[in-house]
């Protein structure tokens, strides 16, 4: 096992009496597809919110590629090769889809004091916007509102805004909420061709999806890891089965 | 097409009406000397100083979503600059725009680098607070007039060419800064710098995540529009030939972001036209009565109520109906 891009140490986050990252030990090893799972409320989104930077934890450390980033600022991050798309579709919606992503690649494209040069003209931004709206598969609504695209293609845009800037880490929560079954088989599929390309962490409530994708899974309960391992170990484990899968997978 | 930021016809309605409207107020003071009345020149003058301060507060209230309730302050820094320089014997146009700028970048950094730790209510008190300390700064300067303002002696003295010690001057000066700033923050809008003012403005959080260190961008939109505010007052002290506090007062800041919303929030043209609707308002109805403000209060809540982004919004529906794409 090569060594994790991103690891946890005790992480720990209350909020109030509530424990959500109970002293919590998480590692992703470059360029697996690293699933978390858990019941609502396990704590699965606040860590990705602690990953990026926009909670701060109360405890413990977070590393990427062996440097200390837990009191690093989320943009910083960002800069350093972390990406996230959001559970709640978070794009812009006055602006275009073309727009978003190509200001999403903005953000990686040096400074923003820029007072003269039209933007929607800047080369540098929209051909890679371009390609990742390409490579979501929403190439023909380049020059839609993003408030006029219907959830599914907002999920897409959400990826082409965290893809643009080819990141080194992937945080994706519940890229398939919301999406209806036509929309949720080609996320999967453009998922699948992120794999071996992206070091990805994937939140997921879809059974299927997860262990279809991931190569490895955590199961989190109560801000804990309860178990984690490749998908055949999870499947098996018995404890993970009561406390999440429910009677459906437990009596399999 | 290099001169237009966006993708627009030079003989589309909104360039041509831009166009005639400048074309307009640059022929007032040939058609008032004509028509032998000379007051429409200082008519118009107010509209450009006040269209200026109002186009400066909508890059940070329209663009960025910061609402200042405090941008009275910098019309007040460029009115005592002229005042008090003038007082001591230096009447050097230049020295006097040179050092409003400096004072208002200071003052809208510090205050700005303060402001910008809050959000929402909290950020407007704390701009409305700075913004009455100097108006009582001003008050308490009795060498400098006190609560009864500064007269200034005369004007700005920026040599021969720039000359505004005629109203004609200044009329002209104004109106050459009010088409230049509206020109570069048509072109800043659609730069970088605006798509990334606009998007702290939706979703400030978001941008953070996205990589950008959102402060930083934020307070320097803050001191671009405190400084061009400075601008605005350094004409207005140059205008009434008069420093007072009254220009820093809170009602002035609401009366600013008054234009903005009536003119047309986050548009280019919208302060100045809201500016000109304003004016124009309060002149024609404060001659039927001194409780005008009874008549332009319903004026501005139906505008605010029936139209999106103000007059100028209107306009733009009606060139293009159903278009979402009003940023200039």
């Amino acid at each position: 096992m090569s060594a994790p891009i991103l690891s946890t140490r005790g992480l720990t986050k209350r909020f109030g009496g509530l424990l959500v990252s109970d002293c919590l030990d998480f590692d992703v090893i470059t360029g697996e597809v690293h699933a978390v799972i858990g019941p609502n409320g396990a704590g699965k989104t606040t860590l990705i919110n602690q990953l990026i930077g926009e909670l701060v934890p109360d405890g413990g450390r977070i590393e990427f590629e062996g440097r200390d980033i837990t009191e690093l600022p989320s943009y910083r991050r960002a800069l350093l090769g972390l990406s996230r798309s959001y559970q709640i579709t978070s794009v812009f919606p006055d602006l275009t889809a073309l727009e978003n992503v190509s200001l999403a690649a903005q953000a990686h494209d040096g400074h923003s004091f820029g007072f003269w040069q039209p933007v929607s003209r800047e080369e540098r931004l929209t051909r890679p916007a371009l390609a990742a709206l390409e490579e979501v598969g929403l190439s023909t609504k380049n020059h839609a509102c993003a408030a006029e695209l219907a959830h599914g293609e907002h999920r897409q845009l959400e990826l082409a805004m965290a893809l643009v800037s080819r990141p080194k880490i992937l945080l994706l929560d519940e890229p398939m909420a919301g999406m209806g079954r036509m929309e949720s088989e080609s996320m999967i599929k453009l998922l699948g061709s992120l794999k071996r390309r992206y070091t990805i962490v994937l939140v997921e409530h879809d059974m299927d999806v997860v262990f279809a994708l991931a190569d490895r899974i955590s199961v989190l309960v109560y801000g804990k890891t309860i178990a984690c391992g490749p998908p055949s170990a999870i499947r098996a484990s018995i404890e993970v089965k009561r406390a999440y899968l429910g009677e459906r997978y437990a009596s399999n | 097409m290099l001169l237009l930021p966006e993708a627009l016809s030079l003989r589309s309605p909104r360039v041509i009406a831009g166009a005639l409207f400048l074309l307009l107020l640059a022929s007032v003071p040939l058609v008032s000397e004509a028509i032998g009345e000379s007051y429409y020149v200082t008519l118009v003058t107010r509209i450009l100083i006040f269209g200026l301060a109002a186009a400066s507060l909508n890059l940070v209230l329209g663009y960025g979503g910061l609402v200042s309730f405090g941008h009275a302050l910098y019309l007040g820094i460029g009115a005592y600059t002229v005042g008090i320089l003038s007082f001591h014997g230096i009447s050097n146009g230049w020295i006097h725009l040179v050092v409003t700028i400096l004072l208002s970048a200071l003052v809208s950094l510090l205050t700005g680098l303060v402001c910008m730790r809050t959000s929402g209510i909290a950020f407007i008190m704390i701009t409305l607070a700075f913004a009455q300390m100097f108006y009582f700064l001003g008050v308490s300067l009795k060498q400098y007039g006190g609560d009864d303002g500064l007269n200034i002696a005369q004007r700005s003295d920026f040599g021969p060419l720039f000359s505004i010690q005629t109203n004609t001057g200044l009329y002209y000066l104004a109106f050459g800064l009010v088409a230049t700033t509206l020109y570069l923050s048509w072109r800043f809008v659609h730069a970088r710098f605006g798509r990334l003012l606009r998007g702290t403005n939706s979703n400030v959080r978001r941008m953070r995540v996205l990589g950008f260190p959102v402060l930083r961008y934020q307070v320097a939109a803050y001191v671009i529009s405190g400084c061009l505010c400075g601008v605005a007052g350094l004409l207005l002290g140059n205008f009434a030939k008069f420093a007072s506090p009254a220009y820093m007062y809170w009602t002035v800041s609401g009366d600013l972001i008054v234009m903005v919303i009536l003119g047309g929030i986050a548009t280019v043209m919208g302060p100045l036209v809201g500016a000109a609707a304003y004016v124009i308002l309060e002149t024609v109805l404060s001659g039927y009565t001194q409780h005008w403000m009874v008549i332009l209060g319903p004026i501005i809540v139906l505008i605010a109520l029936m139209a999106n982004r103000g007059l100028y919004g209107l306009f733009l529906a009606w060139e293009a109906p159903g278009s979402r794409n009003s940023v200039s």
